[in-house]
Order: C-alpha cells, then sequence, then structure tokens
C-alpha cells in the first residue's frame, strides 16, 4: 500500500531521524510513505475560528494531492494529523469553509470536498497492518520494557473528529507496545497536556506539567514513555531529567524493534 | 454594553461557532483545565462572561487568554459540547487582530529559541499569538 505522506516540517528539520525510522519500519512492514511534492507546514494548531480561511490552505492542497492521486493521506505527527484531520472535517460538513476554501482554491484549480481518508501511522499499523504482523516483524523484542504511551493531546481529541480511539481510555499505543514485546504501563496522565507551546515564552508550565505527567508514569512503574507528537517530545525530554523516565519518538523505539534502526 | 473595543459578543459566538446559552454551568471544563491555575477566568467562568457580554475585560485578561494550551480537555469533557475553547480562541483572535497587539513580534524570538526547540513551538505560538 502507498501513502500520500505529509512529514511536517518538524519531522523535516529537527526530527530528522524519527522521520527516516518512520520510513524504514514502514518498508519492513509493507507500506510505503510517498512524500508529497510541495507540502506548506500546516501552522501546527487547528484554526478553531470559521473566518479563518487562509490558514486552512495548506492542509487542504495535501488532501488535495491526496485525492489526486486516490491515496490515503497519512502522517506521523500528532500535530500534523490533527489539523488536517479537522480540516478535513471542516471541508466535508462546514459549508462556509468549504466554500470560502474552495473559492481560494479555484484558481489552482482545485476543488475539493472531504474526499481523501486522513490516517495516522499507528492507524495503518492497527488496522492496515495488524499488530499481529507487527509482532511478528519484530527482530528485537523489548522483552520486560516497561512502556508508557503518552497521548498528549492532538492525537485524541476533538474524537468526534478524530476518531482514532477513546479518548479517556485509548489503548492504540499500549497494543502497539506488547507487538514490539514490552509491557505497557498505563497511568492517568497520559492523555493529560504538556502545556505545548506555552513553551516558547513560559517555561514554568510546561515544566510543572511535564513534571507532574512523569512523575505519575514513574509511579506506576514506566521506565520509559513514546510519543507522537515532536512538541510533546520536547516537552517531556527537556524536563525529564532527574526522574528516571526515558522519553522516545514511538518511530525510534519500533524501528529498533523491527531491527532497522541502522541504515543498511 | 458598550466596548472600548467594538467587538460584540455576537461577533465572538459567530466567528467561534459557539453557543453559550447551552452551557449549564457544571464546571467540568474547569476541572479539566491543565492550565487552571494560571487563567484569571477559568473556562466556564470564560462561557459565562461572554453570555453576559462582558468582552472588554476578557480581551483584557492576557492570563486567559494567552495561558490556554489548546489542549482541548474542555471541548472533549463537556457534556453540552459548548466548546470554550473555540470561545478563547476566538476573543485572543479579537485582540490580536487589533493592530499594534500582537503578543508575539518576530523582536521577541531570539531571546526564546534554544537548539532542541521544534519547528512546530514555533509555528504554533506565532499561529495563537499573532495574526
Ligand atoms: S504540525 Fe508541526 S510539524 Fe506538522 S507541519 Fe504542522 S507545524 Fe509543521
Ligand atoms: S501534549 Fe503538549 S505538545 Fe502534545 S499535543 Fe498536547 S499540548 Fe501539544
Ligand atoms: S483548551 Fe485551554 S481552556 Fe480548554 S482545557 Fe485546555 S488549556 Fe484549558
Ligand atoms: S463543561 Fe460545558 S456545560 Fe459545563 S460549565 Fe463548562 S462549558 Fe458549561
Amino acid at each position: 500500500m502507498v501513502y500520500s505522506y505529509f512529514p511536517g516540517c518538524t519531522l523535516k528539520n529537527k526530527a530528522k531521524d524519527l522521520d527516516a525510522y518512520g520510513r524504514r519500519s514502514a518498508e519492513a512492514l509493507g507500506f510505503t510513505l510517498e512524500e508529497i511534492p510541495e507540502w506548506q507546514c500546516c501552522g501546527g494548531v487547528y484554526p478553531m475560528n470559521k473566518d479563518e480561511i487562509a490558514v486552512r490552505l495548506s492542509s487542504v492542497r495535501a488532501l488535495a494531492y491526496a485525492k489526486d492521486h486516490d491515496q490515503e493521506l497519512i502522517t506521523m505527527c500528532s500535530a500534523c494529523h490533527n489539523v488536517i484531520k479537522q480540516v478535513n472535517n471542516d471541508m466535508a460538513h462546514d459549508e462556509y469553509i468549504s466554500e470560502h476554501a474552495n473559492n481560494y482554491m479555484k484558481s489552482e484549480g482545485v476543488e475539493y470536498h472531504g474526499e481523501t481518508k486522513v490516517v495516522h501511522y499507528l492507524e495503518v499499523l492497527r488496522d492496515e497492518i495488524g499488530y499481529d504482523k507487527v509482532k511478528e516483524a519484530v527482530r528485537n523484542p523489548l522483552k520486560g520494557k516497561k512502556i508508557g504511551a503518552y497521548y498528549g493531546c492532538l492525537l485524541l481529541r476533538p474524537s468526534d473528529v478524530m476518531a482514532m480511539d477513546n479518548a479517556e481510555n485509548p489503548s492504540i499505543i499500549e497494543d502497539l507496545i506488547k507487538a514490539m514485546g514490552a509491557d505497557p504501563i498505563v497511568y492517568a496522565q497520559r492523555n493529560e497536556c504538556c502545556g505545548g507551546y506555552l513553551t516558547l515564552e513560559d517555561k514554568a508550565i510546561p515544566e510543572k506539567r511535564v513534571k507532574t505527567i512523569l512523575q505519575n508514569a514513574k509511579e506506576q512503574g514506566a521506565e520509559m514513555v513514546i510519543t507522537a507528537c515532536p512538541l510533546c517530545y520536547y516537552n517531556l525530554k527537556k524536563h525529564a531529567e532527574g526522574t528516571g523516565v526515558e522519553v522516545k519518538y514511538f518511530t525510534e523505539v519500533l524501528a529498533d524493534a523491527l531491527g532497522v534502526k541502522e541504515e543498511n | 454594553m458598550a466596548s472600548n473595543y467594538d467587538v460584540t459578543k455576537e461577533e465572538i459566538e459567530e466567528i467561534a461557532g459557539v453557543n453559550p446559552l447551552r452551557c449549564m454551568r457544571c464546571g467540568r471544563c474547569s476541572a479539566a483545565c491543565p492550565s487552571f491555575d494560571n487563567m484569571k477566568y477559568h473556562p466556564h467562568q470564560f462561557v459565562a462572561m461572554v453570555e453576559n457580554g462582558e468582552i472588554d475585560a476578557l480581551m483584557e485578561s492576557e492570563s486567559s487568554i494567552y495561558k490556554c494550551m489548546s489542549c482541548m480537555a474542555c471541548i472533549e469533557r463537556c457534556p453540552r459540547q459548548v466548546q470554550p475553547a473555540r470561545l478563547i480562541e476566538a476573543v485572543r483572535l479579537a485582540v490580536v487582530r487589533k493592530q499594534g497587539q500582537n503578543h508575539l513580534t518576530p523582536d521577541d524570538i531570539p531571546a526564546l529559541l534554544d537548539p532542541d526547540l521544534p519547528q512546530q513551538a514555533l509555528v504554533s505560538a506565532y499561529r495563537k499569538f499573532t495574526k
């Protein structure tokens, strides 16, 4: 299966390895990420207001590209996924937004009404490949490793649009952890916010949030937490010192388990 | 109600796509809010103040509009689908759309950077704090 891949600016820059691990793991599992040419940054946060049309257009262009190529659109970054999937929902269901965005897009010869299916990498693993197959492909099982999933906000909320998993009691990452041979650790803070972009102007807020999150994970026995969001990753890592909990991107741990972490 | 900023509650409700009358004041949104301690007006109060037309006070409350993390917990956990964060975003946008009111300017950025910071933090903050 070939997907239209929207890497996002973070995975293209600061998080290049995480992109490479994800691509190599995909190949090992039998699917291909075909990068959308000339994709543009999605803006990082979904514009909640109706009258913000221009900032939705980068998502619409990527979605329309995938539609033209008869492919589903895949992302590895929770934030890109959240923005693009919510914009897709607007294009399908919000007449005001859809009409205004399509007016802009006319000059580019694009008409789009939410036809593309938007999937996160984790959903492809669960729903297309299947965790049984992932388990079979594991070469270095992470035996006995105690790993907590950190969902943060953007993968799951708002659940009526994201529809990935139960927003208050998710299992998509825990089930991946199991498939990789490790023990998933469930802890209450796994879907509570890390402080997000406030990190830019006020480090104290994310610091406090992250201490609460990681302490909670540790109390439940986690040695490591994994995330699918580069900003969660940054905030967690920044303030993980002294907690004894390791922080990793999910694609790194996956590539490790599949034995494709080193390029060969 | 007269406004110092010419922003009416109807405009806020319209661009947010939110009807605050749906709120039953249960406080679940504020209980869910991870930034509760940082904000002067908490999500349930924010909703009530929009309903009462107290838009100026909200526009002047920096902590209430800039310490929201857009985590959507209040949206997810509201039993009445009120979506408080959308009202906060609408008020924030009304403020940054006023000329010279950008909360963050390009001159502010260099001092805030550190080498590991992901682009996502920058573009997100930029989207939230400027027009
Ligand atoms: S969410 Fe992030 S990383 Fe993804 S494109 Fe948008 S801003 Fe860039
Ligand atoms: S947890 Fe933090 S970075 Fe991650 S999605 Fe929430 S705010 Fe964003
Ligand atoms: S979106 Fe803002 S107001 Fe709502 S719970 Fe999160 S931080 Fe609080
Ligand atoms: S959770 Fe919803 S109904 Fe309850 S106070 Fe908040 S906005 Fe109102």
